[in-house]
């Protein structure tokens, strides 16, 4: 069997384990090409029925417009529970996007941690499904498939439970939760080659297209909306296009004219930057570590 | 376009990639804290291309602010900020690359803090283990302990990579001493495919390239053996083992009599049409349909997920296991195993402990503990009272209900199983059911 056939079959066991061990899971659903993948995987896993959880996802408000159309589009067609959280109260006290690293640091705490974890709470949900992937990232490199939570939504890496072989620690106590990661063992390469396969849908903005941005820094920022615009500003016309997706006023676009699946794998391959690099939430003072203790995905 | 960076990679290679059909070989490496493997996993990281120059620059100004000169290989693989700080592993890190031939996941465990615990983790789903051993220092207590571990959790690959080369000039003649010195060692540990390799990780020689400064040497480089190592058999694909992991029965509108029964081929093979038996009930039934999202397959094999219906009404739920009738597994609720204890508090003989052994979860306890393993001298100690924290023993353990179970050694999947503490829902113990008959390595007196 090839590696992404067993890739699939593992991410299928996983759900499935989920499914039969949970009272109440979720997926959680980023609009993004691992969100992609993994509700191809939900698909499969229970075809011929439908997916037997709802899929959620947490808005920001900052998200690319051309992500919340596709959402809607793509739920309506594939037919599942689509749940959309926002932390709307918090979003009264925002500060400035002229500002780029403080409206991130805000949006990451208020407007992603918070909002999950008061959205988990809310639908008392007991297991999250999401997208993360070992390779992305140096502290995820250690996360477990099955991740346990406390009662504050926290990790404390150095005191997970042991997994071994394909045997998951489903039992928490009321009010604990476990996050799940099918896609842990895949690595970007993985992905680009599950959507050519599967011929999966995704958002338009990792294609390239004539594209409003100003450059800040290293990065290509969307001119989109005017919020975003620091003074003095002027948006130029370029080509270009999104490796990973985010909210706006973060997510770097890179340069490129890749209008199929294989010039966009041809330039990650030949990428020499990480897909995060152009991420500025990324870069903060708080590390994805101290992110995930407080509860971040 | 201005400084395109992807200059020079062609369309045709990507749909190369999107293509390609390739194998995965999951190895496992432990070390202690100088042996050289976090520069080794470096080192392979780095000459496979699996680094990213951003995160190779993030290593380059840790490096300069620690005040060191050159280029750290070991930081590529520093995970957590108190590892960061205290320059160990504490925990099971995963890592990923691959080669035109392979994609890899590493197991990299921590050779100190809770060695035994991270190492079975680690070895648990390997098809192959890395032994880093210094060849200035020779055969240590702590790869003897890999190796034993390796060997218990039937890894069937070891190889044995002596390190730092460099720093014994490339002696042809130390290299062949340790070579012998553990080759004698380990044939208590019965059957492995065994495999040495001098590098110096820290110059690259025999790792990824083969280097200049050991003509002598005519064997594999590192790479180029994982690349090429036979792991196609490392699967039992003989015996049919389907444990039911949920029934399926959507009853929609077009389905309104669907009830399919979904799960992972944990070992062989199962065709449209063969007859089945299901555990416990007993009853048989023939395979009507092999049914996936993707269509409906005449066959599939492990590790396929699918979904399987059959001729007759039966009544089978989660943790049921559909097999064939002439090749069933054992059923039994009393068994022996080989278990690793992995919690601060120490087993209790007698405590109801849950087990959970493919897609089923009984209640069970520790009815004996036979003996402890000293896994430093292989040394049966058969007065220990219990299991502490990274301690092996061989136990017979109780369930309330019968597990359908295979020997380990035979099938990794119905042969393995975890031990949670129902109070606490931690994980605290592993095991591998191993019968009389098959001696835990090492085990011979």
């Amino acid at each position: 069997m090839t590696h992404l056939r067993a890739l699939e079959s593992e991410a299928i066991h996983i759900m499935r384990e989920v499914v039969a061990e949970f009272r109440n899971p979720v997926m959680l659903w980023s609009v993004g090409k691992d969100s992609a993948c993994l509700l191809r995987l939900a698909q499969k896993a229970f075809a011929p029925g439908p997916i037997p959880f709802p899929l959620m996802h947490v808005d920001t408000c900052v998200k690319f417009p051309e992500m919340i159309e596709f959402r809607d589009k793509y739920a309506a067609e594939i037919g599942f529970r689509l749940i959309v959280e926002s932390n709307t109260e918090a979003l009264k006290s925002a500060p400035s996007m002229q500002n780029p690293g403080r409206y991130c640091e805000f949006c990451s705490k208020h407007m992603k941690t918070e909002a999950l974890l008061g959205a988990l709470e809310k639908h008392g949900f007991d297991a999250a499904i999401g997208g993360a992937r070992r390779e992305e990232e140096r502290s995820r490199a250690k996360e477990r498939v099955f991740s346990f939570r406390d009662d504050f939504g926290r990790w404390d890496p150095k005191n997970q439970r042991p997994e071994l072989w394909n045997l998951y620690n489903t039992r928490v106590h009321e009010g604990e939760s476990i996050r799940v990661f099918p896609l842990s063992n895949w690595t970007e390469a993985n992905i680009w080659q599950y959507i050519s396969a599967e011929d999966i849908p995704i958002v338009p903005l990792y294609y390239a297209k004539k594209r409003p941005v100003v450059r800040r820094g290293n990065a290509w920022l969307t001119a989109q909306d005017s919020r975003l615009l620091h003074e003095g500003e002027v948006p130029e016309e370029r080509w270009v296009r999104w490796r990973t997706l985010g909210c706006m006023p973060c997510t770097g676009a890179v340069e490129s004219k890749a209008l199929t699946i294989e010039e966009i794998v041809a330039e990650a391959q030949a990428a020499t930057k990480s897909e995060r690099e152009n991420r500025i939430v990324d870069q903060g003072k708080a590390s994805m570590e101290d992110k995930k203790k407080e509860g971040y995905f | 376009m201005p400084n395109n960076p992807h200059e020079g990679v062609s369309v045709d290679a990507a749909r190369e990639l999107l293509a390609q059909r390739m194998e995965l070989l999951r190895f496992t490496t432990a070390g202690s804290v100088d042996d050289g493997k976090s520069t080794l996993i470096g080192r392979l990281l780095v000459d496979t291309k699996a680094v990213f120059e951003d995160q190779l620059a993030h290593v380059q100004e840790v490096t300069e602010r620690r005040g060191q000169t050159g280029f750290d290989l070991a930081l590529i693989t520093d995970g957590l900020r108190a590892e960061r700080e205290q320059g160990i592993t504490i925990d099971v890190a995963y890592r990923y690359f691959s080669t035109p031939k392979r994609s890899f996941i590493i197991a990299d465990t921590p050779g100190h803090v809770q060695y035994t615990r991270n190492m079975v983790t680690g070895a648990s789903t390997a098809n192959a283990a890395i032994i880093l051993i210094d060849a200035r220092n020779g055969v240590a207590q702590q790869s003897r302990r890999h190796a034993f571990i390796a060997s218990l959790l039937g890894i069937p690959h070891l190889i044995v990579a002596v390190n730092k080369m460099d720093l014994v000039d490339y002696a042809e003649e130390r290299y062949d001493q340790i070579r012998r010195e553990f080759r004698d060692w380990a044939a208590k540990l019965g059957q492995v495919d065994l495999r040495f390799i001098p590098i110096s990780a820290l110059n690259g020689d025999m790792v990824v390239t083969r280097g200049e400064k050991m003509p002598w040497y005519r064997g594999w480089t590192l790479l180029g053996l994982l690349e090429d190592l036979e792991i196609g058999t490392d699967r039992n694909l003989i015996d049919f083992r389907f444990p039911v992991q949920l029934v399926s029965r959507p009853q929609t509108e077009d389905l309104h009599d669907f009830r399919g029964y979904m799960g992972r081929i944990e070992s062989g093979a199962i065709a449209v049409g063969e007859e089945i038996v299901v555990l416990p009930s007993g009853l048989r039934s023939k395979v009507k349909e092999i049914v996936t999202f993707d269509g409906n397959l005449d066959h599939a094999f492990t590790p396929q997920s699918v979904t399987i219906t059959l001729e007759d009404d039966i009544d089978i739920s989660r943790g049921d296991t559909i097999v064939r009738p002439h090749n069933v597994p054992r059923m039994e609720s009393e068994f022996e195993a080989a278990v690793c204890w992995m919690s601060d508090e120490p087993m209790q003989p007698r405590k109801k402990y849950l087990i959970k052994h493919t897609t089923r979860t009984v209640r069970g306890f520790i009815k004996d503990l036979r003996y402890r393993i000293d896994i430093d001298t292989l040394h049966r100690d058969k007065e220990s009272p219990t299991l502490e924290l990274n301690e092996i023993g061989r136990c017979i353990l109780k369930t309330q209900k019968p597990l359908y179970c295979d020997d380990y050694r035979e099938n990794r999947a119905t042969g393995s199983f975890i031990i949670i503490d129902e109070l606490t829902n931690l994980t605290v113990g592993a095991g591998m059911i191993w019968r009389e008959r098959h001696e835990a390595p090492g085990a011979a007196e």
